[in-house]
C-alpha cells in the first residue's frame, strides 16, 4: 500500500502541462534528497523547478489532506457510533468556511497568503469549542447531543456565509472558489504544517484505536473494560476536529473523502480500528492524490477538487448504500 | 466472612429523582447474589455504582477495603466484568472479535493476543455455546444470541467479580438455565462472586445464595435466600400476593403468584 502510494506520487509528478519521464522525476527526487546537485547537470533547468517547487508540494498536500480527512472520518464514526458521521459532522467545515469568508470579505492580508487559512482555522476552532460547550450541557458528551449541536451551529454559520456572500460584491467569486476546495499553489510550508498536525492526529488515533473498538460496545461496557469514556471521547473529538480543521484551512471544503474512505476500508478490513486507522490513512491519501491529479493533469480544464470528489464520491456512496441494504454488512 | 464490596450509606440521584437511597450493604466473595426489585427500583444504578460507571452522590463504596475511586480503571477492569442490559452494536464486528475485546484489559495496548488469550477465548466460546457462529457478524445475530456473546465477552475478561444486568432477559429457558448454571459453577468451584440483577424470581430462587431486595432505591432485605424469600417481603417489594414453597421435584424453592 505504501509502495503503491509512492508510485502514484511519482506518476502524478510526471503528469501535467509539461510531460516528464518517470526516470527524470526519480532523478530529481534523489538529487534533491541527497543534496547532489551535480546529478541534475545536463537536464533542462526548468524541470527540477517544475517537479520540486510546483508539483510535489501540491501532490503531497493533496495526499496529506486525503489522509487527514480519512483518519478524522474514522474517529468521528467510531466516537459518534454513527457510520454516517464525517469530519464535518461537528460543523468544523462551516466554521472554517465562515472564517475564510470573513478574511476574504474584509480583505485581511496582513499575514500574506496565510491570512485566509489562519482565519479558517480559527473559525473551525471556535466552532468546535461552541459545539462541545453546547453538547456538554446535560449529561456528558452523548453522540446525539454532539450531532444535534453540530447541525445547529453549522446551520447558523451557513446562513452567515450566505449573508457574507451577499455583502461581498466582487469578492464573491473568491469566496465561492475557496469553498469549493483546491490544491493549486500549495507550498512546502503548507505541506509541512499539515503533515505535522496529521501525523500527530494519526498517532493519537492509533493509540486509542483499541478504546474506540470498546466504545462501539456502548459506554457502560467500555467503562467496565477499563476505558475512561468521557476523557477518551473528548481527546479523540478534539484531535479529529483539529485534523479536519487543518485540512479545510489548507484546501477548502472537500467532501466525501472522510465519509467514504472509512466505509470502503471497513468492507475489506472489518471494523477493527487497529487496522482501520492506518489503512484509511493510506487509502485517503491515495484517493485524494488521484482525484487531484485528474483535475490538474487529465481534465482539459481544472475543476475544483471539492466538486470532483462530490461528483465521484456521491454516486459511489449511493452504490455502497444500496449494496449494504441488500447485504446488511456495512452498518 | 471477609467482604468484597462494602457500601456505606450510598445515595445517587438523577436530577432531583433519588434512585439509590441510603443503601448500606456488604457483599462477600464466593457467593451468588441476586438483586430483585420492581422496575425503577435502582437495580441498574446500583450495578453502575459497583463498577464505578457512576459515582455516589453521598456515601462511599469500598472494594477490598479501599475506596473504589482509589483504583485505576484498568485495575478495575481486571477485577470486575459487567454484562449490560441493553445492548446494541453499530459496527459489524465478528463474534470472535467481540469476545476478544474481553481480553483487552489483560493485553498491552499494541500487543497481539497471547496463547493464553486465545485459549481463554476459545474455552469461553465453547462454554457459552457460541462457537458455531464465531465468524458471524454481531449485527446479524438475534437478541438472545447477541446476549450470549456479550456474556461470553464478560467471561473472557476472567475477573473475580461478575455483574449481570438482566443477562437472561432475552434468552430461551434452556440457555437461561445453562448460563446461570455456568455462573453457579464458577461461584462454587472457582470462588467467583456473581451479582445478578434478575427479573424472574424463580430463577433467582433456584441459583442465588443470597438475595438483595430493593424498593424505590432503598434496601428492603438482604440475606440468604431461604431467609429472605418470603411472602411478606415479596408483598412489600412488588405489592403482589405470593406463596413460597419447596418443590421436591425441582429441588428448589418456588414462588407462585395470585392476583
Amino acid at each position: 500500500m505504501l509502495l503503491l502510494l509512492s508510485a502514484t506520487v511519482i506518476t502524478a509528478a510526471t503528469m501535467g502541462y509539461i510531460k516528464l519521464p518517470a526516470a527524470s522525476v526519480l532523478k530529481i527526487l534523489l538529487a534533491k534528497l541527497s543534496g547532489q546537485a551535480q546529478w541534475l547537470d545536463g537536464m533542462n533547468p526548468l524541470y527540477p523547478v517544475v517537479v520540486f517547487d510546483v508539483r510535489l508540494p501540491r501532490i503531497l498536500a493533496s495526499a496529506v489532506v486525503g489522509a487527514g480527512l480519512a483518519v478524522s472520518g474514522v474517529i468521528f464514526q467510531a466516537i459518534l457510533l454513527n457510520p454516517l458521521a464525517d469530519p464535518y459532522t461537528l460543523g468544523v467545515s462551516a466554521g472554517a468556511a465562515f472564517g475564510a469568508s470573513v478574511a476574504i470579505l474584509l480583505n485581511i492580508w496582513w499575514l500574506g497568503a496565510y491570512s485566509v487559512p489562519l482565519f479558517a482555522f480559527m473559525g473551525a476552532g471556535l466552532t468546535l469549542v461552541l459545539v462541545l460547550y453546547l453538547a456538554s450541557g446535560g449529561g456528558g458528551l452523548s453522540s446525539n447531543n454532539l450531532i444535534l449541536a453540530g447541525i445547529i451551529v453549522a446551520a447558523i454559520l451557513s446562513a452567515g456565509i450566505s449573508f457574507l456572500k451577499y455583502m461581498a460584491d466582487e469578492q464573491v467569486a473568491v469566496i465561492i472558489f475557496w469553498l469549493m476546495g483546491s490544491f493549486a499553489s500549495k507550498t512546502w510550508i503548507d505541506v509541512g504544517l499539515t503533515l505535522a498536525f496529521i501525523s500527530g492526529g494519526f498517532l493519537v488515533a492509533l493509540f486509542f484505536s483499541r478504546d474506540m473498538n470498546l466504545m462501539a460496545l456502548g459506554d457502560r461496557t467500555a467503562t467496565s473494560l477499563g476505558v475512561n469514556t468521557g476523557r477518551t471521547t473528548f481527546i479523540l473529538l478534539v484531535t479529529a476536529s483539529l485534523v479536519a480543521a487543518v485540512c479545510v484551512s489548507i484546501s477548502g471544503i472537500i467532501g466525501f473523502v472522510g465519509l467514504l474512505v472509512p466505509h470502503m476500508v471497513r468492507l475489506i478490513t472489518g471494523p477493527d480500528n487497529r487496522r482501520l486507522v492506518p489503512l484509511s490513512l493510506l487509502t485517503g491519501a491515495l484517493l485524494l492524490l488521484i482525484a487531484d491529479t485528474v483535475t490538474r493533469a487529465v481534465l482539459p480544464s481544472e475543476i475544483p477538487i471539492g466538486v470532483l470528489t462530490a461528483l465521484i464520491g456521491g454516486p459511489f456512496f449511493c452504490y455502497l448504500f444500496y449494496k449494504q441494504q441488500r447485504f446488511r454488512k456495512i452498518l | 466472612m471477609s467482604t468484597l464490596f462494602q457500601l456505606e450509606s450510598v445515595s445517587f440521584s438523577y436530577d432531583r429523582q433519588r434512585v439509590v437511597d441510603n443503601v448500606s450493604l456488604s457483599i462477600g466473595p464466593g457467593r451468588f447474589y441476586g438483586v430483585i426489585g420492581p422496575n425503577g427500583s435502582g437495580k441498574t444504578t446500583l450495578a453502575d455504582l459497583l463498577v464505578r460507571h457512576r459515582r455516589p452522590a453521598s456515601g462511599e463504596v469500598l472494594f477490598r477495603g479501599k475506596p473504589l475511586s482509589a483504583y485505576s480503571r484498568k485495575t478495575l477492569a481486571r477485577e470486575m466484568a459487567l454484562v449490560p442490559q441493553n445492548f446494541y452494536i453499530r459496527f459489524p464486528f465478528t463474534v470472535r472479535e467481540v469476545v476478544f475485546m474481553g481480553r483487552y484489559p489483560h493485553m498491552p495496548r499494541f500487543a497481539a493476543p497471547s496463547a493464553e488469550d486465545v485459549r481463554v477465548v476459545e474455552a469461553v466460546m465453547e462454554k457459552a455455546e457460541i462457537g458455531p457462529f464465531a465468524e458471524r457478524f454481531i449485527t446479524e445475530l438475534s437478541g438472545g444470541e447477541r446476549q450470549r456473546v456479550i456474556f461470553a465477552r464478560a467471561l473472557a475478561q476472567d475477573t473475580p467479580v461478575l455483574i449481570l444486568d438482566e443477562a437472561t432477559s432475552n434468552l430461551d429457558i434452556r440457555h437461561a438455565l445453562a448460563l446461570l448454571k455456568l455462573c453457579k459453577e464458577k461461584v462454587d468451584r472457582e470462588g467467583q462472586t456473581v451479582l445478578g440483577i434478575m427479573q424472574d424470581i424463580n430463577l433467582a430462587a433456584a441459583y442465588c445464595d443470597e438475595l438483595i431486595f430493593l424498593y424505590k432505591g432503598q434496601l428492603v432485605a438482604h440475606g440468604p435466600t431461604p431467609r429472605t424469600l418470603t411472602p411478606e417481603i415479596i408483598q412489600r417489594v412488588f405489592g403482589v400476593e405470593a406463596k413460597v414453597y419447596f418443590d421436591d421435584w425441582a429441588e428448589t424453592r418456588r414462588v407462585v403468584f395470585r392476583n
